[in-house]
């Protein structure tokens, strides 16, 4: 259904003979253009037992674009992230309420298959998690899992997920050597190589450059905005400079300090222009101007 | 504290103390106090050890060495009070006994952790597994030499298949509790790695935690291998005593270093304390080869990845 439902805005084709079109798979994929919804939240809470983490979060992330989300701590921002790609699955007791869609189908709908939604769906973590084998492994990880066997294949594989996330010239000459052997930056960008290995369709990041130093940050961010051109990005970040340079939309979570419970929810979401020059809520001003505690 | 520019420093900070060498008295005699305790535990425990070792090599090495390889391959005298070599059927004897049991305990204790670390959780049935495999690390040997015995021996005689059956008995729980221990060291952050680029569960425990906690794995089983080369009370009855060589695994009487190191210690004649004594040294060298080799293989796999 998600193909039919997005065939008014994108021309299906097929890809490589790959059938990835729904998550139930189907066999086309929609090539839809910019400004077209990929993921629809409507009234998304997310449960972690009886704590309720997160509630209330209405937004809409559009193609090809960068949206960020940022807010206090604990404010849920990373929770509604891995919901995106269902990572939340893996915490025993977590619970998603309300309505995700990806492109038109329902993301935790019957029959979704978890391991397709998160090769399409991609994500980079806070801190770098390379695998403890070679750089070459690595990135050919996601592809040989998804049935990429021929060598020939996922060295070509391997060297253009490296130069997407501009790391190639760096260790084209190291990639039988260890992973963990490579600075802090440049792991980062292996695994922003390795979540593109598998050709996914929108690339989640939880905080990125939250471990980096500003020069790699700065790196990251340029990789971001190349990578704008061909994925979708969500981006949870604690910085909001970075939010107000990379990002096109902007979502702000917040908790009441009042509230008991500590759960988070939406303030507002809309362009980060709008958000950061002229707020429709009090409440996102304040924490943009620093004032908020 | 603020200073006066042009004043007097030694009056502007007269509270400060700007000695930075430690207060004499309490905390170094504290130091010194615990150096020297710390030392002393270390001597106590590496002496015994050194004279273990030194008595192996100075009442052993000469006997297994003599003659070489004669004590390696010859058969065990049925004569006990003749003197000279061999104990080749009692290496061959612990070699299928001791092999025997780790191809059958350390799979299932990978497997078993595995499912503890990774299915099991905190269910009712894995923490009742849990808690049976650490009794099981503390029931003797002999008790387990006795259930062997009446579970296989008393219908199908001695074999090496029976002695390798107890000491997979007395491996299994040690083997389950290191290696649940190792993969619950694997950090959270790999299995979402994997998981994001969207393996399976299966995919994830073959392809990324296994490896990541191989090394401890084969830390801990190499440790279960080496206390059951040793065990002596199961094999007594489940092995038996033989003096000739017995190749085949699943049938008839066979024998193994610690039981001859048994028998022939307690002999009255000179001649079969020394095949004790060497074959004493022997099962050191082998174990200690084994586990040297194991650990260059792990190592080596480690280095690969």
């Amino acid at each position: 259904m998600g193909a039919e439902a997005r065939k008014s805005t994108g021309k299906p084709t097929a890809l490589a003979g790959r059938e990835i079109a729904s998550l139930s798979a189907v066999s086309h994929v929609t090539v839809a253009s910019p400004g077209s919804v990929v993921f629809d939240l409507e009234g998304v809470e997310v449960h972690y037992g009886a704590f309720c983490a997160v509630r209330g979060v209405t937004l809409k992330i559009l193609e090809k674009e960068i949206t960020a989300f940022i807010g206090p701590s604990g404010c849920g921002k990373t929770t509604v992230l891995r919901c995106l790609n269902r990572l939340n699955d893996l915490i025993s007791g977590a619970r998603v309420a309300g309505g995700i869609t990806y492109r038109g189908s329902d993301l935790y709908g019957a029959g979704v298959a978890v391991t397709e939604v998160r090769r399409r769906i991609g994500m980079v973590f806070q801190k770098p998690n390379p695998f403890p084998t070679n750089i070459f492994d690595n990135i050919a990880y996601g592809p040989r899992i998804n049935g990429t066997r021929s060598h020939g294949a996922l060295e070509a594989i391997v060297e253009k997920s490296l130069r997407s996330a501009a790391l190639w010239d760096e260790v084209k000459d190291r990639l039988r050597e260890s992973a963990l052997g490579i600075s802090g930056g440049q792991q980062q960008r292996m695994c922003i190589a390795r979540a593109l290995a598998v050709e996914p369709e929108v690339v989640l990041m939880d905080e990125p450059c939250s471990a980096l130093d500003p020069i790699a940050t700065a790196r990251i961010e340029d990789l971001m905005r190349e990578l704008k051109r061909s994925y979708t990005i969500v981006i949870v970040t604690h910085n909001m400079q970075q939010a107000a340079r990379v990002s096109d939309r902007t979502a702000f979570f917040t908790t009441d300090r009042a509230d008991e419970s500590r759960t988070g929810y939406l303030v507002e979401c809309g362009k980060t222009d709008t958000i950061f020059s002229n707020p429709a809520d009090e409440r996102t001003e304040s924490y943009i101007s620093g004032r908020f505690g | 504290m603020m200073r006066v520019a042009h004043g007097h420093p030694e009056i502007a900070c007269a509270t400060e103390r700007t000695d930075l060498r430690a207060r004499a008295g309490l905390r170094e005699a504290k130091d010194a106090m615990a150096t020297v305790m710390f030392g002393a535990a270390v001597v106590v425990v590496a002496v015994p050890l050194a004279l273990v070792v030194w008595a192996l090599i100075e009442r052993g090495a000469h006997v297994a060495f003599e003659s070489f390889p004669a004590f390696f391959t010859q058969e065990i005298p049925v004569v006990s009070r003749r003197p000279g070599p061999g104990m080749g059927p009692a290496i061959l004897g612990t070699l299928l006994v001791t092999g025997g049991g780790t191809l059958i305990a350390v799979p299932l204790g990978i497997l078993g952790a595995v499912y503890l670390n990774e299915y099991g959780g905190v269910s009712r049935f894995a923490r009742a597994v849990r808690f049976t495999a650490m009794v099981m690390t503390g029931v003797p040997s002999i008790v387990m030499g006795l259930f062997v015995y009446i579970g296989w021996t008393v219908h199908f005689g001695f074999s090496a298949f029976g002695g390798a059956l107890a000491l997979a008995c007395l491996m299994v729980p040690v083997v389950i509790g290191s290696t649940e221990q190792m993969l619950r060291l694997v950090p959270e952050a790999l299995r979402e790695a994997a998981y994001a680029l969207g393996a399976t569960k299966s995919r994830v425990i073959v392809t990324v935690v296994l490896p990541a906690a191989l090394p401890g794995i084969v830390s801990g089983s190499l440790l279960a291998v080496a206390r059951a080369a040793g065990e002596t009370a199961p094999l007594l009855f489940a092995v038996g005593a033989a003096t000739s060589f017995n190749i085949d695994f699943l049938g008839g009487a066979n024998t193994a270093l610690p039981v001859q190191i048994f028998d022939n210690a307690t002999s009255v004649f000179v001649g079969a304390q020394d095949r004790a004594w060497g074959a004493a040294f022997t099962l050191v060298l082998v174990t200690f080869l084994v586990t040297l080799g194991a650990r260059f293989f792990a190592l080596r796999s480690a280095l690969q990845r």
